[in-house]
């Protein structure tokens, strides 16, 4: 008898570990940086998105894999002909993960939240286009717009704009309760927050029960994490040098995939020197891009001629521009009265691109005469110095924000970068509604910064994503800074 | 005595006193806003406003510092401008992972460094010291995050015995969350033991060659009475102060073995809160660390008052 109930707890228990086996319904995924909190209203931080958007919190509308407008806790649309008035239309039975409804008092809450003049929204220019904000009944929300915004719609799809209660939006930093698929559990501050299936979702249920995300900062150890099996998924594997022995492995796949990421090398059009379109032009002519790539970023990344997306339809391929011809580019530099030599300093963040990028800029300007003079500095300090007060004459940085090409039309942002041309060329493309026009305007932006050359465009980063085998539907891109995981199961 | 402790206390408060200024005036010169650095790139000059004001930030310096020492006197630490949580709460949460893994680095580091010096001074010159001062000059050369990345490929990628870091929390126990810190400890304990036993060899072959040893031996003491009683207790207040030195570089340096380890302890909240500018969080955690650092100084003076008398009466001639 007793060896009977052995038997048979021995194969309970082994039906149960394989039961397990098959239908595995927990994901642990490694993550570079750790959100600062999560609420993702009030925060610049990648790492908030990634953990929470499209998980916890639901906007309006919701960017797809592939960067289109999707409906989210708005179902439907209208837009009226002038382009101003945009009637939302929200879904039926959603509710908080604590409960309350989600309504059009929600909404207007939430958007008013975030226009607010004590508001903390680090995208409130996201906002400025809204005249005003109405809830003629419980299932509609009405927005007006000062006007017309071609981009509204996919703004409205950012993690910044997403919906939140009255009852629970103070202590979202914390205990974030949004309307997702998943519910908020715990977050064991500086290793892992734990995130469970929302039940009573509003749409199909997540495939996955649990969901966790480690907080891992060091590639070594990432890569041994992923190698133990303590994680099954690196999203954003920051260590490309390290991608060649999870592509031997029979038990990974690394997937490569694109970002939003400009990767630049800004020049300050301010400096004296840099003011001067050829010294630009020379510096354009001395870059190697795919030195660079292959230099600092192992292989991964795609050259880029603007500063735009080579993913987005509109995208227009400019990197024949400016060959790498060094002799090009001391012709250029003698001719702006250079030809003794320039010097320049490269102030450089910590980002491995901007890092090994750095070094490899720094001799390829060498070799056309420029001496630079590197200067690492820490992301607050690069704020403070580049970004703020402009005191700087090259730097390395990946603009991550998408469709960001507008930064060009704003007088004082970092590039001192002055163009009536381009001004005029963004304000149509702003308020253009038609895509055929939109997309000629948005050739045009391009061309007027490759033209000038404004900056050093460099390449598009890449999203290397180390996946174990057997899990689907993650994405492969990164049309916008986020971890999906509403259609991640595993095989 | 007890005018010796009175004296180390005072000492003790009025260092702390100037580490809180000094820190608070270096995190302002320190280029770098933390409104900044949590809007990020595309915020509203109004939308920074209303973040310093929410933070306190508009405030002069002279008021910020004294509302801070006041309140850190008082108990109340402030709240963590980018967690937004009682930093308290914070370096609770962060001393359960540091104080452990210093713990047992520095109780691993002594159970190898101190047997081992003795043993290597005891046979000085012979094989047995030849190897274990070899393998202690190895343990000095390695890097500690290096011998920790070969430990988890070792225990962790190939025998998969224990997993590559990370810290379970005490929710499932006492013993899971302790064992997921021993090969972190391992990591900080070698490196550290290995000084500490050239540090420990070195002064019981000082001590072997004083008179008294002679005498003792004279007198008919067996060789391991002399040793143990007579010149190791005489030998240790050198790698007394290695430990209490180590100690403080335990609490405060394990900033590189807890991102090896991805382990959420004091070192990475310090690292990061220095790169997000969370001010508060620096602030308190370096005058804390410093009061522990203090703090064991001033029980390794104790512990040498207990080894040498002299110090205890106050002898004016040591």
């Amino acid at each position: 008898m007793k060896t009977k109930l052995f038997a048979a707890a021995f194969l309970a228990a082994g039906l149960g570990m394989s039961g397990q086996a098959c239908a595995k319904d927990s994901l642990t995924l490694g993550i570079g940086l750790e959100p600062p909190h999560l609420d993702p209203t009030a925060g610049a931080a990648a790492a908030i998105d990634e953990v929470v958007y499209q998980n916890v919190f639901e906007g309006l509308t919701r960017i797809g894999p592939d960067g289109a407008v999707l409906p989210g806790l708005a179902q439907e649309w209208t837009i009226s002909d002038d382009g101003l008035t945009y009637s939302f239309k929200l879904r039926d039975g959603v509710n908080f993960h604590d409960g309350t409804a989600f309504d059009s008092a929600d909404a207007l809450f939430s958007l008013n939240r975030a226009m607010a003049e004590d508001s903390t929204n680090a995208q409130k220019g996201l906002f400025e286009p809204i005249a005003t904000v109405e809830a003629p009944d419980a299932a509609t929300v009405t927005i007006t717009l000062k006007r017309p915004t071609g981009h509204f719609l996919f703004n409205l799809g950012w993690g910044d704009v997403v919906m939140v209660a009255p009852e629970s939006a103070d202590t979202n930093k914390t205990a974030p309760v949004g309307t997702g698929p998943f519910t908020f559990d715990r977050w064991s501050k500086g290793s892992e927050i734990r995130l469970t299936r929302n039940d009573t979702y509003w749409g199909d249920a997540a495939k996955l029960a649990k969901v966790s995300f480690k907080i891992m900062p060091d590639a070594a150890s990432s890569a041994a994490a992923l190698m133990s099996g303590d994680i099954d998924v690196f999203p954003n594997f920051g260590a490309p040098e390290l991608l060649e022995q999870f592509r031997a492995d029979p038990r990974f796949e690394v997937v490569v995939g694109t970002t939003e990421g400009e990767t630049i090398l800004s020049m300050n059009n301010a400096n004296k020197a840099l003011s001067d379109i050829r010294v630009r032009r020379a510096i354009a002519h001395a870059i190697d891009r795919q030195a660079i790539i292959d230099g600092a970023m192992f292989g991964s990344g795609t050259p880029i001629g603007s500063h735009f997306a080579p993913h987005h339809p509109a995208y227009v391929d400019l990197t024949g521009m400016y060959p790498h011809d060094q002799a090009k580019a001391k012709a250029l530099l003698a001719e702006a009265g250079y030809a003794s030599g320039l010097k320049l300093r490269l102030t450089l963040p910590p980002p491995s691109y901007a890092r090994r990028g750095g070094e490899v800029i720094a001799a390829q300007l060498a070799a056309v005469g420029i001496e630079t003079e590197i200067i690492p500095v820490e992301w607050a300090q690069w704020l403070k110095q580049v970004f703020k007060s402009t005191d700087y004459d090259l730097t390395i940085v990946s603009h991550t924000e998408p469709f960001d090409i507008g930064i060009y039309a704003r007088d004082s942002y970092y590039f001192n970068y002055k163009s009536e041309r381009f001004n005029k060329v963004y304000a149509e493309l702003t308020e253009a509604v038609d895509p055929a026009q939109r997309k000629a305007l948005i050739g045009d932006a391009q061309r007027i910064l490759a033209e000038d050359s404004v900056n050093g465009f460099l390449f598009e980063l890449a999203q290397n994503g180390v996946w174990k085998n057997g899990i689907k539907g993650l994405w492969a891109n990164r049309p916008i800074q986020a971890n999906d995981l509403t259609g991640a199961y595993w095989e | 005595m007890l005018a010796f402790i009175v004296r180390r206390l005072t000492a003790l408060a009025a260092t702390l006193l100037v580490a809180a200024l000094v820190i608070f005036m270096v995190m302002e010169v320190l280029p770098g806003d933390p409104a900044e650095v949590m809007l990020g790139l595309n915020a509203q000059p109004d939308t920074l406003a209303a973040l310093r004001a929410q933070l306190g930030l508009d405030r002069p310096a002279p008021e910020r510092f004294i509302v801070w020492v006041l309140a850190f006197l008082s108990g109340d630490l402030g709240i963590s401008y980018t967690y937004d949580v009682p930093v308290a709460e914070l370096i609770g949460e962060r001393m359960g992972v540091t104080l452990p893994l210093a713990l047992m680095a520095i109780l691993l580091s002594t159970l190898i460094a101190l047997p081992s010096g003795v043993l290597s001074a005891m046979y000085r010159g012979r094989p047995a010291d030849t190897v274990i001062m070899g393998i202690a000059q190895l343990g000095v050369a390695v890097p500690n995050f290096w011998f920790a990345i070969l430990l988890i490929l070792l225990f962790a990628v190939s025998l998969g015995w224990t997993s590559a870091g990370g810290f379970p929390g005490y929710d499932d126990g006492i013993l899971p969350a302790l064992g997921s810190l021993l090969l972190p400890a391992i990591a900080l304990a070698l490196p550290q033991a290995a000084i500490l036993a050239r540090v420990t060899r070195s002064a019981v072959i000082d001590v072997l060659g004083e008179d008294y040893i002679r005498t003792a031996r004279a007198k008919g003491l067996s060789g391991r009475t002399v040793l143990w009683r007579h010149a190791v207790r005489n030998a240790l207040a050198a790698p007394l102060t290695i430990m209490g030195l180590q100690f403080s570089f335990l609490l405060a340096g394990t900033v590189i073995i807890e991102n090896v380890f991805y382990l959420p302890g004091l070192g990475r909240l310090i690292f990061q809160a220095i790169a997000q500018r969370d001010l508060i969080v620096v602030k308190d955690i370096v005058v804390l660390l410093v009061g522990m650092v203090i703090t064991v100084n001033f029980i390794v003076d104790m512990l040498y008052a207990w080894a040498d008398p002299r110090l205890r009466h106050g002898d004016s001639n040591v």
